[in-house]
């Protein structure tokens, strides 16, 4: 079963199917979905692989039921996940935010489109950068990856359901239609080189067990569901015994915890690619599909003799205020192509906090922003030309 | 009733085991029926005798979803419609455990009516049991799609202009394998379904009928809870059997309860292993042909 699960090879894979094959290497057993473009790939390849794996697929009647869905199987011992698009995702952020709350671990895959609305369900978009960071309502952190290649939808999601169940929370996975649909080559480790992290444990007897009581690292030790322990677990504000507490004292303990898990343990959450970025004097900031064309266009730029360098988010969420900060602070300018009127710049301009310009190369979306705009912002940057 | 003196241990009810004591007064209104059906949960669950750690409740939102927060089971209080599927999650993540879904009308049928509907068709192996109160009691009392045609609530104050859906007759059309309706004045035979419910594989519903006096009762003139259930006593007909399609809820001349539905179908669990022994491609021999007929 285990060889099954680990397809240890060389492979010509689109990134859908790579997620699917990261998710099966990290120990995803279970999968809830509801087909939508350009995600179902993700689907189809689970409702085959995962049978082959003793695992459970399940087609949901529609996207609330798919999270919900994941969350339950979550508490029930199992590695859950599900893959949607834009619409799904509105969809599913009600129980994400139950998620949240109630600290269960899964993995969330949105191959974005562009919105709003049904928009472009078979082209690419970044539109959904800030509904993965707020869409969910009341206040809360988030961990989101974004891949920009098949490759990296296999890795990253491993790393997704690793943090998932580190911090006991959905990690989402923003890709997007180019990243999902695209093939490349995606090599798939032995089994053994891959590091899977499971859910810690609860070490004390049932009597004494506080689910929602953390260890040092600000996280919780998990029971799950039919291990003795006997948990409750609420969507309503709860305190360490996992009650309802109808009171700002308890909410404040409940939203210090939630918060403070992820923000104080960001370092070994996010993640960065620097490229160039000793000398650099303009530095483009990318992620996802975006970072390729932001890459293409920074090594151009070398060429011509600008001191161009590259930050690629590979976390999205947190962000990376420190790194930026910093750089902000001794650059011309800093660049953010995005598909998407602006989002993720916004984030960068209240990091760089007014050290230096920041430009936003924009993109509505339905298609790829060409490496040309982005050189083309680099240089004008260079040149110190609003 | 009888205290002994010698004993410094406060008394232990006998339900006490199933109950999280320290969570205790619950938030429920004085002649609310929910406390009813409540114990005639936790009746079920002993008289069953179930190992009480694959045993596992999930609920929504509502006043009856309170009561995933009072069992001393592994218990889920979720978001308001979705106990349905986060039931069918838990419930393929781990067969062993039995899974006990409770929820008011307006969360299972109302915002959950999707998920009740295809959880019942796949016959995912969940026993639900829907708390119907005929209104929305924890927001003060709003219609529902249980609130009888002309019935008062506080968005229908000149009465309520639709028609109830008949939740037996829906769950029997969509697929489930048991079917009952009882009201909170049946006790025993309530509990006595409960655990038959509880023994089915598959999809089983069972609706009880319970007095609001504080939402709908007041403004539909219903007295006290007493009176509610008075009401039931004289209006309840059991009719065990029927075509739940006739089990109708006729405030004026008949409640309809009884045991409606008891088949047998392969559940979602059963089918999705043996479609998947053969690798997806079954010859439809006659144990399939059976498991897809509608009952």
């Amino acid at each position: 079963m285990s060889d099954k699960a680990v397809l240890t090879g060389t492979w010509f894979m689109n990134g859908d199917h790579a997620c699917c094959e990261g998710a099966l290497a990290a120990g995803c057993r279970f999968f809830a979905g509801y087909p939508i473009t350009p995600a179902t790939e993700v689907a189809e390849r689970m409702s085959r692989r995962l049978p082959e794996l003793g695992g459970v697929y399940i087609q949901m009647e529609d996207e609330l039921a798919s999270m919900a869905a994941i969350l339950g199987a979550s508490w029930g011992g199992m590695k859950a996940m599900t893959s949607t698009s834009g619409p799904g995702f509105s969809l599913m952020m009600e129980n994400i935010g139950l998620g949240v709350c109630t600290e269960t671990p899964c993995v969330v895959c949105n191959v974005q489109r562009a919105g709003p609305s049904t928009g472009l369900p078979t082209l690419v978009a970044q539109g959904d950068m800030m509904q993965a960071r707020w869409g969910s309502h009341g206040h809360y952190e988030i961990i989101a990856l974004s891949p920009s290649s098949p490759q990296e939808m296999f890795d990253f999601t491993i790393r997704a359901f690793n943090l998932s169940e580190q911090y006991r929370l959905p990690v989402i996975i923003l890709a997007d239609e180019v990243v999902g649909h695209m093939n490349e080559r995606v090599v798939i480790p032995p089994a053994d080189e891959i590091e899977v992290v499971k859910r810690r444990k609860p070490k004390v007897p049932p009597a004494e067990y506080r689910p929602y009581m953390p260890d040092a690292d600000g996280v919780a030790p998990m029971a799950d569901c039919g291990e003795g322990y006997r948990i409750h677990v609420t969507g309503l504000t709860h305190d360490e015994r996992g009650y309802p507490g109808m009171n700002a004292a308890t909410q404040g303990q409940m939203m210090e915890r939630l918060i403070r898990k992820i923000r104080a343990n960001r370092d070994s959450i996010i993640r960065t690619e620097n490229v160039f970025l000793d000398d650099a004097e303009v530095v483009v900031v990318a992620y996802g599909i975006s970072a390729r064309s932001a890459r293409h266009a920074v090594q151009e730029a070398r060429t011509k003799g600008i001191r161009a360098g590259l930050i690629k988010l590979e976390t999205v969420w947190p962000f990376p205020e420190e790194l930026i900060r910093s750089v902000a602070s001794r650059v011309r300018a800093l660049v953010m192509p995005e598909i998407n009127a602006g989002q993720m710049v916004l984030e960068l301009e209240r990091c760089a906090g007014g050290a230096c310009p920041v430009r936003l190369v924009a993109h509505y979306g339905g298609a790829l922003i060409p490496p040309a705009s982005v050189l083309d912002a680099v240089q004008k940057a260079w040149k110190g030309k609003e | 009733m009888t205290t002994r003196k010698t004993s410094k241990e406060p008394p232990v009810h006998p339900k006490d085991t199933l109950l999280r004591t320290e969570r205790i007064p619950h938030i429920w209104c004085p002649g609310c029926g929910i406390g009813t059906v409540f114990g005639a949960v936790m009746a079920a669950i002993q008289k069953s005798g179930c190992d009480l750690d694959r045993l596992a409740m999930v609920s929504g939102i509502g006043c009856t979803g309170r009561m995933a927060g009072y069992i001393r089971l592994d218990s889920f209080h979720t978001t308001h419609g979705r106990a349905i599927p986060f039931a069918t999650g838990l419930k393929l993540a781990r067969p062993e455990t039995k899974v006990l879904v409770v929820s008011g009308d307006g969360d299972l049928l109302a915002i959950g009516g999707n998920h009740f509907i295809h959880a019942a068709r796949r016959n995912i192996d969940l026993t639900v049991l829907c708390v119907n109160n005929l209104n929305y009691g924890m927001t003060g009392g709003q219609q529902a799609p249980s609130t009888p045609f002309g019935a008062k609530t506080t968005t229908t104050t000149a009465g309520s202009p639709e028609e109830p859906f008949n939740f037996c007759h829906l769950a029997a059309a969509c697929g489930a394998v048991y079917v009952a309706r009882w009201t909170a004045l049946h006790i025993r035979l309530l509990t006595n379904a409960i655990t038959e419910a509880m023994q089915k594989r598959g999809f089983s519903f069972l609706e009880v009928l319970t007095p609001c006096p504080s939402s709908f009762g007041r403004r539909n003139r219903m007295g006290s809870a007493l009176d509610t259930l008075k009401f039931y006593h004289d209006r309840s007909v059991i009719k065990n059997g029927i075509d739940p399609k006739d089990a109708l809820l006729d405030y004026d001349n008949q409640i309809v309860v009884g045991r409606f539905v008891d088949i047998e179908r392969p559940t979602f669990m059963d089918n999705y292993e043996a479609l998947n022994r053969t690798q997806g491609a079954p010859s439809p021999g006659p144990e399939m042909q059976k498991g897809r007929r509608r009952p």
